[in-house]
């Protein structure tokens, strides 16, 4: 899926600059140019990254992930019932949502992966996802979050009167997208078996 | 203020059950490396499309032959490119939302839509690439499409919900 997704952009977009008379030494240059933008990404999140995986370190050593998964188990049990009796990567996945929830989304990016890596040690298919990977990849790509901080950020610098104004939008339709995400999830998963 | 007060009850409930905190603190850092630099050969690959998305025309392309459907559903077009460019760059879009704060105010309709969509959605194609991609996960299954509806739904919602209540 990805190949089709990302070699189809980059022939379309090169074809469209060929064909199209357009300004190919500019594409050229932005082209080029990419590499050192993604070093200069990746050394940004590199930082964080290594921070936040620290920080939770501590914490799951510190029982406080365990802690945090009782509370919320019963919700994660409904959402991966593949999961119910494998404690490890729920208390990954409860702690995955939990970091985003709070806005931490460089602490919940490490999380995530480790959670993706024990499912994938689990299944038989290594290259194809699972029920559990795909209802993980739902819960964080809708983004729920209580407190969108970088948001807040430039709505402050831009002069915002109240920055925090829009937080109730921001919660209320991104849990709309999370309902329509999970229920679409059910429906068309056995539509896509491998 | 938030971060602060994780980090003390971390560090705190770590002291308080005689967990090495450095020790842990330092094992902990050294996988976040080793997962980031795993990490950079897809980002590199999405900043490629991303790139030539924008220097190509093709996005100006899309947003102009969607401007008109978006007026049609409510939707401001000067937020159009930020609705196209959410789901597949979270830096991309951050600094797309920003020039919208600071061309029509951040507490304007504009202002306020563009705000909505940027705070309640994530980058679906970046943690799609992400999360499949560290761990090779090739067939993604119906996963992409699920992102992407749930994504609509977002900004359906977040539509609806400023135009209820600031227009």
């Amino acid at each position: 899926m990805m190949n089709a997704i990302w070699g189809v952009t980059v022939i379309l977009c090169i074809g469209y600059v060929l064909v199209g008379g357009k300004d190919a030494e500019g594409v050229a240059n932005s082209l080029a140019r990419s590499g050192e933008q993604a070093i200069a990404l990746t050394l940004g999140l590199a930082g964080t990254v290594a921070f936040w995986s620290g920080i939770n370190r501590i914490a799951e050593k510190a029982g406080l992930i365990k802690a945090l998964a009782r509370v919320f188990r019963p919700i994660f049990v409904i959402l991966f019932p593949s999961l119910r009796s494998n404690e490890p990567i729920l208390s990954l996945i409860v702690s995955n949502v939990c970091a985003t929830l709070f806005g931490l989304g460089n602490a919940a990016t490490p999380l995530g992966l480790e959670a993706m890596r024990v499912m994938q040690a689990g299944s038989l298919r290594k290259d194809t996802a699972t029920d559990a990977m795909c209802t993980l990849i739902v819960l964080n790509t809708t983004g729920v979050t209580l407190f969108p901080a970088t948001l807040v950020g430039i709505r402050l610098a831009a002069g915002s009167e109240n920055p925090m104004a829009i937080i109730g939008v921001t919660l209320l339709a991104s849990l709309a997208g999370l309902v329509v995400g999970l229920i679409a999830d059910r429906a068309l998963r056995r539509y896509f078996r491998p | 203020m938030i971060i602060l007060i994780v980090c003390m009850v971390i560090v705190g409930a770590g002291l308080l059950r005689r967990v090495q905190v450095f020790e842990e603190f330092i094992e902990g850092a050294r996988q976040g490396i080793s997962t980031v630099v795993r990490l950079f050969p897809y980002i590199l690959a999405m900043i490629i499309a991303v790139n030539l998305l924008q220097a190509s025309g093709l996005l100006r392309l899309i947003e102009q032959s969607m401007g008109v459907l978006a007026e049609h559903v409510g939707m401001p077009k000067e937020v159009v490119p930020l609705a196209i460019l959410r789901p597949l760059t979270g830096s991309g879009s951050l600094v797309v939302a920003q020039g919208i704060l600071s061309t029509y105010g951040p507490d304007s309709f504009v202002g306020m839509v563009a705000s909505a969509i940027q705070g309640s959605s994530d980058t679906t194609l970046y943690v799609i690439t992400v999360y499949f991609g560290a761990i090779g996960v090739k067939k993604i299954r119906h996963s992409l499409l699920v992102g992407l509806l749930s994504d609509l739904v977002t900004v359906g919602a977040a539509l609806l919900l400023t135009h209820h209540l600031y227009n």
